[in-house]
């Protein structure tokens, strides 16, 4: 099987299939339906994807013949539970998913919006909802759980280490990055260090806005973060957070992140201007590369637009593997880079916007 | 029995769904009777707490239903119910 990606966009599933020392569009699924996530088990090669249907609700899908057939599945179900006093949680969005550990075989992790953790262990057939998170004593308050530009908090993230199955990391935007040691039992918030800046106090222990989080699989204790107010490192499991934004404030913004899988020095993001101008800075689209743990940053945009350019890249839609780097834009063009981001070349310039890319 | 007509934009997902006629004395039992035809067709209609979706309308003898929440709306064996996606983004 060769290698391909997958891309989440607003108007459909895009495979691409390498070829040639690149790749190409090769198969199209669920076209016209906007895909929420897609998600490649890599365990099994099971193919998951969300679509977020505007009439019909949100819905799931499972391939395990790589697209040849798909099954639809329950999505996951609040129950009884309650957003807020008197108001009941209804799904919004699956966000993302996460399989639980090559030692928890059909076990998976699931984020949803209203922010929620969700776990299956069989492969999806029951779905519940992790009580753990969900009655921490911070979720039902406004001023520490709550929506950014949405109705609702979001949880976007899911991060595994790879040493131990039981110890996972979350993003929920906005409330911030919480920690379990036991599997989701008990959780901790881990944003010591990180700025809110968009609330009276700007050192509070919930309310923050991760972005983006990333576990290094070689060293398991450096997590990297893009942040709504910086771009933020950890060499510590989240204990601490130390910003490692751009001199002068540059980069600093943006949704967009990649890490190397060994070295924990180097990181890729692709910033925007501001969160009050979501456009490439100068209209330039440009992604920026650390080497040395965010001390400095360098633009290694070699092959894309240098100017004109109004492309944002989301959270989910830049992704690497290897030496292989994949970013898709809100305005439908997809990069790929095959020298470890030092030069890009655009593999499609018509697509729909894209909301996420994954490797198979 | 009453007759219900579906929006061909479902036939997407249930690919043999048509007009159909199903028992039921108010909106609710009308739909899971429909459900019980079409398993599966509840969950692209309704909430998962019951209420029908913010994006889809029903409409019994051509008026919008009021009781959007338990569905109670009345419905009589010869009447004729839509069930459509409501306009949205233009």
């Amino acid at each position: 099987m060769k290698p391909q990606i997958l891309v989440a966009t607003s108007k459909g599933l895009i495979v691409l299939t390498a070829r040639d020392n690149s790749y190409l569009i090769s198969d199209i699924h669920f076209a016209g339906f906007p895909i929420s996530f897609v998600y490649s088990d890599p365990r099994d090669g099971t193919w998951w994807v969300g679509i977020s249907h505007k009439h019909w609700g949100e819905k799931l899908h499972q391939s395990s013949d790589f697209g040849m057939s798909w099954q639809e599945l329950k999505v996951p179900s609040y129950g009884n539970s309650e957003y807020r006093p008197g108001k009941p949680a209804l799904l919004r969005k699956i966000w993302v998913m996460q399989h639980a550990g090559v030692d928890k075989p059909n076990c998976f992790w699931m984020g949803t919006e209203p922010g929620a953790l969700f776990f299956s262990a069989d492969n999806g057939q029951t779905i519940t909802l992790n009580d753990g998170l969900w009655n921490h004593a911070s979720r039902m308050d406004d001023q520490q759980w709550f929506g950014t530009g949405k109705d609702f908090p979001f949880l976007h993230t899911i991060a595994i280490d790879p040493r131990n199955s039981d110890h996972l990391y979350v993003g929920v935007s906005c409330a911030g990055v919480f920690e379990t040691m036991d599997s989701g039992k008990n959780w901790e918030p881990r944003n010591a260090g990180l700025k809110a800046t968009y609330l009276p106090n700007s050192k509070s222990t919930i309310g923050h806005d991760p972005h983006q989080l990333l576990i290094c699989p070689a060293h398991p204790d450096v997590i990297w973060q893009q942040n709504h107010c910086g771009i933020y490192r950890s060499s510590d499991g989240g204990k601490m957070w130390s910003e490692v934004s751009g001199e002068d404030g540059f980069p600093y913004y943006g949704f967009a992140l990649a890490i190397d899988e060994e070295d924990p020095n180097t990181a890729w993001v692709i910033p925007a201007k501001s969160d009050t101008a979501r456009i490439p800075a100068n209209l330039r689209l440009e992604v920026y590369r650390t080497s040395d743990a965010g001390a400095s940053w360098r633009s290694t945009s070699s092959g894309l637009p240098a100017k004109n350019a109004f492309d944002i890249v989301l959270r989910q839609a830049f992704s690497k593997k290897g030496s292989v780097l994949v970013f898709g834009t809100n305005n439908g063009n997809l990069y790929l880079s095959t020298d470890y981001g030092e030069s890009w070349e655009p593999i499609s310039q018509n697509l729909a916007a894209v909301q996420a890319v994954c490797f198979t | 029995m009453a007759k219900v007509r579906f929006t061909t934009a479902l036939n997407s997902f249930f690919p043999d769904l048509k007009d159909i006629e199903v028992n039921g004395s108010n909106v609710h039992e009308v739909l899971s009777n429909v459900e019980m035809q079409f398993p599966g067709i509840s969950n692209y209609l309704r909430e998962e707490n019951g209420e029908l979706r913010k994006h889809v309308n029903v409409f019994v003898q051509g008026k919008l239903i009021k009781d959007r929440q338990g569905l109670s709306d009345k419905v009589n064996g010869d009447h004729k119910i839509l069930v459509i996606q409501a306009l949205s983004g233009g």
